[in-house]
């Protein structure tokens, strides 16, 4: 139950995201979430978008280095403690988090949804359902 | 009152007694080599000659020329013309098998390379009254070995400072009350800035004079060594090949470097044919070593491009005299005094990527140091969504280049396609240094 995340390097110079995203406009990508992982010369950009494999063609065709990953996209309750709850989940199986963001994503009015990037989804899956929490599957994404 | 020259006689000898010297020499030489170098006599007979017909410097251009090429060929051993148990001493340059360059030398190779280097501290005005700091680094290098040698010579109090610990340095040049100072340039110029960060003034050291070498600088970078340390400054040139620095040296005049030439005979040649060209051409320089035992090139290619001039010259010395190099024959970059060869660097990019990106070299000087940057294009499978991976293989690269070369460069990863190429090749190297 884990969702394709697309990510692009991106040289640390002006003009760059533009090209990124204007490729992806060109090929008719609706983004669905987003962030940006920096360091002095280069940022990884991850995007969760509507069509992975049509994204990395078209970032592919205009010479991006780009590629598909598994993430896992969890639905929680937008109240305090939620993420906390999520983290502690993942803590208490020995599962680390190589990083996570927000998505633009409200299937219901009061949700949120993080996109987590783990060591190991099967056992993230596992813990993270067993605790209640509602993970998006591909197609539901694309429902959305 | 000490001499004006180490070697009064030979240094001021008329051309045509320098011309019968050097005849006398190299006959001598080739015969030496004809007999022990089994490599070059091959060489020889490929041209179809024999020692006979080598009868005096005229006969010289007759000879096959030695490249980088045949060292690679020949080594350890296959150039050395003495038995190895008269040899006292190695030498070496740094990088890859293949490109380092190992030199042999028996007593009398070490004694002619360091008078070869006393020349060049008398020369600079040195005597034996003289404290020479030596931050040249020790070790294989030729040049904290070459310049201790020469010092000693000379009979200066020697300090084997070698090179770093810049605080160490200047506190060792206040309390020992150092006169002259051998390093390369680069670290030169930077004891100057870390004398003047220490808060001192050229006044409250004691240097007079610096013999700096074994990587390109220019007139500017002289004028600002010689008043951050209120010195005169002095080039020497070498190369591990011939022995090491003392090949040629700066006079008073400091306006071109006075050639040995009564060990090293040199030519000018057109890179491109071999021919011999005129005095005064621009073009590759050659040495040939008539007075070395265990490792005596002939003919020498040294792929450094200069001009050599017999104009008098205000020091009295008759010493053939060449400019700075201008440039190379081949695409070696000096940097940090470091032989860099682009296709050391295309080694590490096949090793550690199975196969090499497109890569580029780009070189600059800030200041008075140089700096190394080597863009490396991203490909697919080197990539990863996470900062962690990219950043280990960025790191493992940056460790396996400074292993292979010695110094340390800074490796930016960039997009694929964003090295600028022309006619389809990728511009290897940008040297924004302007050194000529």
């Amino acid at each position: 139950m884990t969702v394709k995340q697309l990510s692009v390097f991106v040289e640390n110079r002006p003009g760059r995201l533009c090209a990124v995203t204007e490729t992806l406009a060109e090929a008719g990508i609706n983004i669905r979430a987003v962030s940006i992982a920096d360091t002095k010369d280069f940022g990884i950009m991850r995007i969760i978008v509507n069509d992975t494999d049509k994204a990395v063609a078209a970032l592919k065709e205009k010479g991006f280095i780009a590629s598909a990953a598994n993430v896992l996209a969890v639905i929680a309750d937008d109240k305090p403690g939620s993420m906390a709850s999520i983290m502690k989940t993942l803590y208490n199986d020995n599962i680390s988090v190589e990083y996570m963001y927000a998505a633009f994503i409200n299937k219901e009015k009061d949700s949120a949804c993080l996109i987590l990037r783990v060591d190991n989804n099967e056992k993230a899956e596992t813990a993270l359902t067993e605790a209640g929490c509602k993970l998006l599957t591909e197609s539901e994404l694309s429902e959305i | 009152m000490a001499g004006k020259y180490w070697n009064e006689k030979i240094e001021t000898m008329e051309l045509s007694e320098m011309k019968k010297l050097q005849s006398e020499r190299l006959v001598k030489q080739v015969k030496h080599v004809w007999d022990n170098v089994p490599y070059y006599k091959k060489k020889m007979e490929e041209k179809g000659i024999t020692p006979d017909d080598i009868k005096g410097i005229d006969d010289l251009h007759k000879l096959p020329f030695l490249s980088k090429a045949d060292l690679r060929d020949s080594y350890p051993y296959g150039l050395l013309a003495a038995p190895l148990s008269d040899c006292v001493r190695i030498q070496s340059t740094s990088g890859t098998t293949g490109k380092r360059v190992v030199s042999f030398y028996t007593q009398n190779d070490v004694d002619l390379w360091e008078n070869c280097v006393a020349r060049a501290i008398v020369a600079a005005g040195g005597t034996k009254d003289d404290v020479v700091q030596v931050a040249y680094g020790y070790g294989l290098f030729t040049g904290g070995a070459g310049l201790h040698g020469g010092s000693h010579k000379v009979g200066c109090l020697t300090l084997p400072m070698s090179s770093g610990n810049t605080e160490r340095q200047i506190q060792f040049m206040m309390d020992l009350g150092s006169t002259i100072l051998c390093c390369t340039p680069s670290y030169a110029a930077y004891i100057g800035e870390t004398l003047a960060e220490m808060g001192y003034t050229p006044d409250d050291i004691k240097l007079k004079a610096g013999i700096f070498g074994a990587e390109p600088w220019t007139e500017e970078m002289r004028q600002q060594i010689e008043k951050s340390l209120g010195i005169k400054a002095y080039d020497i040139y070498g190369l591990t090949e011939t022995s090491g620095p003392g090949v040629a040296f700066e006079c008073e005049e400091q306006h071109g470097m006075h050639i040995n030439e009564d060990h090293f005979i040199a030519e000018i040649i057109d890179p491109d044919t071999g021919e011999v060209l005129p005095e005064g051409s621009k073009g590759e320089l050659v040495f040939t070593s008539i007075t070395k035992e265990a490792f005596p090139l002939l003919r020498y290619r040294t792929r450094d491009i200069c001009v050599l001039s017999r104009e008098k010259c205000s020091c009295g010395r008759t010493l053939v005299k060449m400019t700075k190099p201008m440039g190379r024959s081949d695409d070696m970059l000096i940097i940090k005094g470091v032989n860099v060869f682009p296709s050391q660097i295309e080694t590490v990019l096949i090793k550690d990527f199975k196969a090499a990106p497109n890569y580029q070299i780009i070189v600059d000087r800030i200041g008075t140091t140089d700096t190394f940057e080597i863009k490396v294009e991203l490909s697919d499978d080197m990539f990863s969504d996470t900062i962690k991976d990219v950043v280990t293989l960025e790191k493992k690269l940056s460790a396996d280049i400074q292993q292979i070369l010695g110094i340390k460069a800074k490796i930016t990863l960039v997009e694929p396609k964003s090295i600028p190429r022309s006619e389809g090749k990728a511009v290897r190297v940008i040297d924004k240094r302007k050194l000529v």
